[in-house]
């Protein structure tokens, strides 16, 4: 009897018009969309005004996501942007922990099996693309069309160089949170193959281990881009001026 | 040597000489990290922070050749 069936590149298509979709992806990420709507209603249901028990546990998160954004795009602009960097946060977070805690290899699909979402590239390449488009619309909602000067500034030999960056973000950003997931579920599959019992455990903590710190890294660097994007040299130097 | 075998042999190439260079560079940045907590044992916790997150990054690079690797091994788009 196999305990574990190593499945990639199976799925359980959905067919809308022309479209395949992935349902079993879609399923977990709603069940990661409940989960955090669920928590984030229970907590703000009734605010104490000194904290308690769950309530504690949401604020430690938000001022946790609040801390990334400050520290990423600045004190002054970081609240506008805290409620994307912190829903990639916990939505990333979520769905990797979920993936690994839950056993959803107890329910049965006729094609492919339910777990994390963020193990399929169209996850993370939907996160990342999101990225994309924000920081761009930040910079430009920002300084304008004056924000396209970032691509010449020092020297307009990097252009090229700064183009080319715009495309290797989303890929990187996507690669490395989908890698790092699926490795961790192929480790320990491969693992619960060998030895069934016992053996896959610390593993297993390690996978929770990295995919925490991999949904801090994709928020840290959404957080940097679209703080990169924002900054704005020549009002620096027009602040300090003023100052001296 | 048909292609499906050469994959096979690309996979495993692909894993491991991508982890040869993170390798090294894991084991530069956790040696130098050691050296600062010695230096400062009061800085322990920034620089374990800072540690990880490097880590994770130089770790994103051996991925890379794993994503790779799975990709010739389950999706390969020449057989």
């Amino acid at each position: 009897m196999m305990f574990a069936a190593i499945e990639v590149g199976e799925h359980f298509y959905w067919q809308v018009g022309n479209l395949k979709l992935h349902g079993q992806v879609l399923i977990v990420s709603w069940v990661v969309i409940g989960v955090l709507a669920i928590a984030t209603a229970v907590a703000s249901r009734n605010p104490q005004r000194v904290p308690g028990g769950f309530q504690n546990l949401m604020e430690y998160a938000l001022e946790f996501v609040q801390g990334i954004a400050k520290e990423q795009i600045g004190p002054k602009e970081y609240r506008n942007w805290t409620p994307f960097v912190g829903s990639l946060f916990l939505f990333i977070f979520a769905s990797n922990w979920l993936g690994i805690l839950v056993p959803w290899k107890l329910i049965e699909l006729p094609e492919g099996e339910l777990a994390a979402p963020t193990n399929d590239i169209n996850t993370t390449a939907a996160l990342a693309l999101t990225v994309s488009v924000t920081y761009f619309w930040a910079g430009l909602s920002r300084k304008g069309l004056r924000y396209f000067e970032r691509y010449v500034q020092p020297f307009p030999v990097m252009l090229p160089l700064l183009v080319l960056e715009d495309f290797t973000k989303p890929l990187s950003l996507s690669f490395r949170l989908f890698g790092n997931i699926l490795a961790d579920e192929l480790v320990v599959a491969v693992l619960v193959l060998l030895v069934p019992l016992i053996v896959p455990l610390p593993l297993m903590v390690l996978g929770l281990f990295a995919s925490a710190i991999q949904a801090l890294i994709f928020a840290t660097l959404a957080a940097s881009y679209i703080g990169e994007a924002m900054e704005d040299h020549h009002e620096e130097e027009h602040g300090t001026e003023q100052h001296a | 040597m048909d292609a499906s075998t050469a994959s096979v042999f690309a996979a495993a190439l692909a894993v491991g000489l991508a982890s040869l260079g993170p390798g090294l560079g894991q084991g530069m940045a956790a040696g130098r990290a050691v050296e600062g907590i010695a230096r400062q044992p009061e800085a322990e916790g920034k620089i374990r922070g800072t540690l990880l997150l490097s880590l994770a990054f130089m770790e994103a690079l051996t991925i890379y050749g794993l994503v790779v690797a799975l990709v010739l091994l389950f999706a390969n788009p020449f057989v």
